[in-house]
């Protein structure tokens, strides 16, 4: 129970209080560039939340076995290899590009999935879907994993990895659908002429980030309404 | 060469303001929006940004002639990463307390969609000088984008610029203005600033003519 808890707390974290797009600032291009048409936004939204996962899944297992201080696995090897046991094992300062490595890798494995299996969908997303690769919120999520395992009072499950990344997923696929929603309509408004296209609509987007400002709290109402401490 | 490349001299002043990465081609907005809401922070993202594009733009420039076509991005990323992990490094080593402030976003420079263009763009297919004068120029046109929008935010949310008391005492500080709806809000007026002066202008132009 306490760690479903946990979990709920996690991805309503990600996903509404703590929003990607609108409170991080990751994966602005996609929201300001794939936003016009409801339907494109949406598939975006789930293209992005599909590698965000994997990737999550991949970044978590590196940085738990190799990766993070200590790792079980280069300790091993520097074992083996007949290094001083009480030297400070730390791989950490490869994370960055592994972790780069890893997103460039799964975005080329996605690509190809889509294209041999649904190529409607991959006639739809263009030039899109390689453009995933250079997406600040999958190396976010990685970065964020990373940090909750590094440090050694809280180490972060898988389970609690995933969620992170399907809640900060869902998080952007809600952003951009809205924001596909109003950019439909404001297509009919009498926009001033030097605000229209990014102007506007990153003025929308302020007024998107001051609505779900409002979410702010809600983690504490579910904690106090669940029962547990704090 | 099928057209002809622009020189030096053309690469460096394009970057600060005609083809400016911020205003003018919308690229960057990640670390724009996450770390103007003070100037300092702003100021030292745009220091390592310009580190990282001027480095990743001599290496890419000198290894010009061996990159694959296919794996060119992959050997970008790659590239990039690797400097990025050494100012990381620094910033942490050197100024610890602005290192923890910028956070996740300093590693966020990598995906940086204004470096990658800066390497497909140009050093992939230029001489390390002209590389170099791009790079400085775009990251001159960076950091005047970075102070601009950091600037508006911190004199109207905190009242200071660079941690400076500019406004008066009595000052109500726009609390909206450093939290994250007003880096949206700034920004998208100060694009719509910039696109109507460039109108303004380029209308005199053909009315003098």
């Amino acid at each position: 129970m306490e760690t479903f808890t946990g979990l709920i707390l996690i991805f309503i974290g990600a996903a509404l209080i703590n929003n990607f797009v609108l409170h991080y600032f990751v994966g602005i291009c996609p929201f300001l560039g794939v936003s016009r048409r409801t339907s494109t936004a949406f598939g975006m939204g789930c293209a992005v939340t599909f590698v965000i996962s994997i990737a999550a899944l991949l970044s978590w297992t590196l940085t738990h076995f190799v990766l993070r201080p200590e790792a079980p696995l280069p300790r091993w090897v520097w074992e083996i290899a007949g290094g001083n046991p009480a030297t400070h094992v730390d791989l950490s300062v490869l994370s960055y590009i592994v972790y780069i490595f890893v997103i460039a890798s799964s975005v080329q494995f996605v690509e190809m999935y889509v294209r041999k299996f649904f190529p409607p969908l991959y006639k739809s997303f263009g030039v899109y879907l390689p453009l995933i690769t250079t997406n600040c919120a999958i190396l976010f999520a990685c970065l964020e994993i990373m940090k909750h395992l590094q440090d050694p009072t809280n180490l972060w499950g898988l389970h609690e990895a995933i969620t992170l990344a399907v809640g900060g997923g869902v998080g952007f696929t809600i952003a951009i659908s809205l924001m596909a929603g109003i950019r439909e309509d404001l297509d009919l408004c009498d926009v001033p002429g030097p605000l229209r296209g990014a102007g506007i609509a990153l003025i929308v987007a302020g007024i998107m980030a001051m609505a779900f400002m409002g979410f702010t709290g809600v983690d504490k109402g579910i904690q106090s309404a669940l029962g547990i401490g704090f | 060469m099928a057209q002809e490349q622009p020189t030096a001299l053309e690469r460096f002043v394009n970057g600060i303001l005609p083809e400016n990465p911020v205003y003018r081609q919308l690229l960057g907005m990640c670390p724009v929006l996450a770390v103007t809401n003070g100037m300092k922070p702003a100021m030292t993202m745009a220091g390592a940004t310009a580190f990282v594009l001027i480095s990743a733009n001599i290496i890419v420039s000198l290894i010009r002639h061996l990159l694959k076509p296919h794996l060119r991005i992959l050997v970008f990323t790659l590239t990039i990463a690797t400097f990025v992990t050494i100012a990381d490094r620094f910033l942490a080593a050197y100024v610890y307390e602005m290192s923890k402030q910028l956070g996740p976003y300093v590693p966020l420079i990598i995906v940086n969609c204004l470096i990658i263009s800066r390497c497909e763009i140009c050093s992939s297919k230029q001489g390390v000088g002209v590389a170099i004068a791009d790079g400085v120029g775009m990251a001159l046109g960076f950091a005047l984008a970075l102070a601009s929008i950091a600037t508006v935010r911190e004199i109207l949310g905190s009242g200071t610029w660079f941690g400076l008391r500019v406004m008066p005492g009595v000052w109500p500080n726009w609390g909206i203005m450093v939290l994250p709806p007003g880096a949206f809000l700034t920004l998208g007026l100060l694009l719509g600033i910039a696109e109507w002066v460039s109108r303004r202008r380029s209308e005199r132009a053909k009315s003098s003519q």
